[in-house]
């Protein structure tokens, strides 16, 4: 029954909160409008989406600060390669990342970590869906830079959508 | 105003001039960096922490500041967070296009950067910008 009612539970929980966010408002009304959203959404969208990913939400919510942590540092680093590196020492690179993940949301994620945190940005899936096409700013050791993306980023995606 | 800056204002000035510095930092990333592909690397900063950084400051200011409850800033961020990539990907598939054309009709239509063109991936399949869609990839609906 209540699976019945709340087919996807997290997209309910995240389009509440969005609601609450986007009017701007802490009042019983907002969250009772925010409920109805948050029930209606899922429940007319459901049919669209079959073969939807389960996802666990502790390792997502620690996933998704991990990622606005390295976002900063990243920022940094990449600021001072802007500034201070002259263009004969940078070594762009195009990496190839083996993809370990599966399902197309797990890789959409990672890919889009990759485009967000600055100095790396996906262009490309190979059409095997196995490899992932990334282009970096500064690498001059590509492999150490692949192993890196992997370990900290795909490691903790596998978690989150097993 | 007047009177010795209060805790918020500081905290939001600082907010602002952090952001305004990451945005002018990638601005000039736009116009040094040698080619199109390590351009792209400039906006995705700007939009990332010069944007958030600003809009944090606009919620410390009307939070702190004038005690006015205020979330929808945050909420700007977020989309820009799902978007940025999107375009930067797109950006990209459209040089990895126009790199292929331009070796296979003989003409540069398009200068490959420092990294030079991509390898193609381990295996029989390409890269899925060079590949017609066929039966079974993600986004052909021929068979629904």
């Amino acid at each position: 029954m209540i699976r019945r009612l709340l087919p996807h539970p997290g997209l309910s929980a995240l389009l509440v909160m969005m609601w609450m966010v986007m009017v701007n408002d802490l009042t019983f009304g907002t969250l009772f409008l925010a409920l109805v959203v948050g029930v209606a959404v899922p429940l007319f969208t459901a049919p669209w989406w079959p073969g939807r990913p389960k996802v666990r939400f502790l390792p997502a919510c620690r996933y998704a600060a991990l990622v606005l942590w390295d976002i900063v540092i990243a920022n940094f680093q990449v600021a001072a390669i802007i500034l201070f590196k002259p263009t004969r020492d940078l070594r762009p690179a195009w990496l190839t990342v083996p993809l370990e993940l599966s399902s197309p949301e797990a890789i959409t994620v990672f890919a889009g970590t990759i485009s967000l945190t600055p100095g790396t940005v996906s262009a490309d899936v190979s059409a095997c869906g196995e490899y992932l096409l990334v282009h970096a700013l500064h690498a001059p050791d590509p492999a150490a830079e692949i192993a890196k993306v992997k370990a900290r980023y795909e490691a903790r995606l596998k978690e989150i959508f097993p | 105003m007047s009177g010795p800056a209060s805790f918020a204002e500081l905290l939001a000035a600082a907010l602002i001039v952090l952001g305004a510095g990451f945005a002018l930092v990638g601005s000039w990333g736009l116009v040094r960096l040698p080619s199109l592909m390590e351009r792209l690397h400039g906006p995705t900063k700007a939009s990332t922490l010069g944007m958030g950084a600003m809009l944090v400051a606009s919620v410390v200011w009307f939070q702190l500041g004038e005690g006015e409850w205020t979330t929808h800033e945050l909420l700007i961020s977020v989309f820009l967070f799902v978007t940025a990539p999107i375009s930067a990907n797109m950006i990209a598939k459209v040089h990895l296009h126009r790199l292929r054309t331009g070796e296979a009709s003989g003409g540069a239509s398009e200068p490959a950067g420092p990294a030079g063109s991509p390898a193609p991936p381990p295996g029989s399949a390409d890269w899925a910008t060079h590949e017609a869609p066929h039966q079974g990839t993600p986004g052909d609906f021929a068979g629904d």
